[in-house]
């Protein structure tokens, strides 16, 4: 791999962000706004329901891992459909860039553009809700990883439509994540759903994450058995999607979506 | 074996419809040549399947005496594309366009060659303006500044003037001509302009409905059909049997 060449596609899309106020404040507005909402729907929940010990930081933490999931994923589709959008699709792949330096650089440009978007979100629960994510200690690091590669993982599947059928495969870009959300199970235990959606949920690596921080935060301990289901599912996912991208890839130069991609 | 560009017996089909039919055509290096044909007749997906964008049904294409398929990334760093209809980001200045696409083609000394490139193509002025600000004019001469960035031993111009008033496409046919020469590539031009074919072009190759139906020198073409000019012969050839 060629690090200039992914250095020159991250720069793409850095220029695109540095040298646009309302781009950055874009990035910054829905995650912040996102955190304020259910850091007083769980200071509601703490006022009138005594189910946990500490709603308000289970809640929030779970809302910022889960944002910090949609932002992931999001980020990648964004980065596919700008190139899409601003009719570039066809330079960039007429460019000497290999498919593993495409993906690569644009794993690591999402994940910048998800930290501009959610650091400021972050910093903002501790002055207003009191509640600092870093309570989770260094098993915030692994879930924060693994539910990057999940989102990843995602964009990587999303963007494979978008290779395979173009612009109008938009749609599906937005609502991919709405659509797992409820199967992630991310502020309940997946007790509460019906024996047929757990099923589902248990081979999704959301389940164990989530489990896992309100686990730690309860309980104050750790079980690294949920972070180690999460990571094998995790990698069994990342390696389908990349699979289903090169084979999205030869189906577009089959079918002609590569020529003229744009809106 | 001094062919930039070989095709041989190349076919496209589109869910069974034949959008190339087993077309043959090499391109010396040094030498421009014209692919005509009106809309529709696979000018577009030939120029595709010689940037790697779309994978030939059958037939092979060298490009350098190597085959694009087996060698794409190598060869896709000596070759470019210019087309009305693909655009750089908009959003970014012409400068920043140009150290990107610079990067992606793993030139040595960017600076010195956008510097270049802003002398040769008029671009000093406009080198920090945002590029979707620019006129068509302007656009088409930063595309052409980024077609150019690799000095491509093969460049693909797929109708590079149309939507450009007079003044904006003679100077581009200047750019091309005077390119050309001092540099010794290769160009295969798509354009529905007969003038600026006959201008640039030593050869052309004429395509209807997927194939190739003649090919020849402009003038040998001309005094072959016995027409005054390349648009007559153009009209004579894919006119014929539509209207007969």
């Amino acid at each position: 791999m060629n690090l200039i060449r992914m250095y020159g596609l991250f720069l793409r899309h850095f220029y695109l962000i540095k040298g646009s106020l309302p781009r950055v404040l874009d990035l910054i507005y829905w995650p912040s706004i996102q955190i304020i909402l259910w850091g007083f729907i769980s200071k509601f929940f703490t006022n009138y329901s005594d189910y946990y010990n500490n709603t308000i930081g289970v809640i929030l933490t779970c809302a910022i891992l889960y944002d910090f999931l949609f932002r992931s994923s999001i980020s990648f589709n964004m980065l596919f459909l700008e190139e899409i959008w601003s009719r570039n699709f066809t330079n960039l792949f007429i460019a000497p860039l290999t498919t593993k330096e495409i993906i690569t650089s644009l794993i690591f440009t999402a994940l910048i553009r998800t930290l501009i978007g959610l650091v400021p979100a972050i910093i903002l629960t501790s002055p207003l809700f009191g509640v600092s994510i870093l309570k989770l200690g260094i098993p915030l690091l692994f879930l924060f990883l693994s539910l990057y590669i999940f989102g990843i993982t995602l964009g990587i599947m999303v963007s494979s439509g978008l290779l395979r059928y173009g612009p109008s495969f938009e749609n599906i870009a937005w609502s991919s994540l709405f659509l797992l959300a409820p199967l992630g199970c991310i502020y309940y235990p997946i007790d509460i759903l019906p024996n047929f959606f757990q099923i589902l949920a248990k081979v999704l690596p959301l389940v164990y994450i989530f489990d896992e921080a309100r686990n730690i935060l309860i309980n104050g301990s750790v079980n690294y058995s949920n972070i180690f289901y999460a990571y094998f599912l995790n990698i069994i996912y990342l390696c389908l999607s990349i699979i289903l991208f090169y084979v999205s890839f030869s189906k577009a130069r089959e079918k002609g979506t590569l020529i003229n991609m744009g809106e | 074996m001094d062919n930039c560009l070989e095709i041989n017996s190349l076919n496209k089909i589109f869910n069974n419809v034949e959008a190339v039919k087993n077309i043959s055509f090499r391109i010396k290096k040094n030498e421009i040549i014209g692919l005509l044909g009106p809309n529709g007749c696979g000018k577009t997906t030939t120029m595709g399947m010689i940037l790697g964008l779309l994978k030939p049904t059958s037939g092979t294409i060298f490009i350098n005496n190597k085959e694009i398929e087996k060698n794409k990334i190598e060869i896709l760093k000596k070759i470019n594309f210019i087309s009305p209809y693909i655009e750089l980001p908009k959003k970014l200045t012409v400068q920043q366009n140009l150290n990107i696409y610079g990067k992606l083609y793993g030139i040595k000394n960017i600076k010195k060659k956008i510097e270049y490139l802003c002398e040769k193509l008029r671009l000093n002025e406009i080198i920090y303006k945002i590029t979707g600000e620019l006129s068509s004019g302007q656009k088409n001469r930063v595309s052409l500044a980024k077609a150019v960035i690799n000095d491509p031993i093969l460049l693909l111009l797929d109708e590079p003037t149309a939507s450009l008033d007079p003044e904006t496409g003679d100077y581009v046919r200047s750019f091309l001509e005077n390119y050309q020469k001092e540099k010794a590539n290769s160009i295969l031009l798509a354009s529905h302009n007969m003038n600026e074919v006959e201008r640039l072009c030593s050869s052309i190759f004429l395509m209807k409905a997927g194939s190739i139906i003649d090919s020849g020198k402009p003038k040998e073409l001309i005094s072959k059909h016995g027409r005054k000019n390349l648009e007559e012969v153009f009209l004579k050839l894919t006119r014929k049997n539509e209207f007969d």
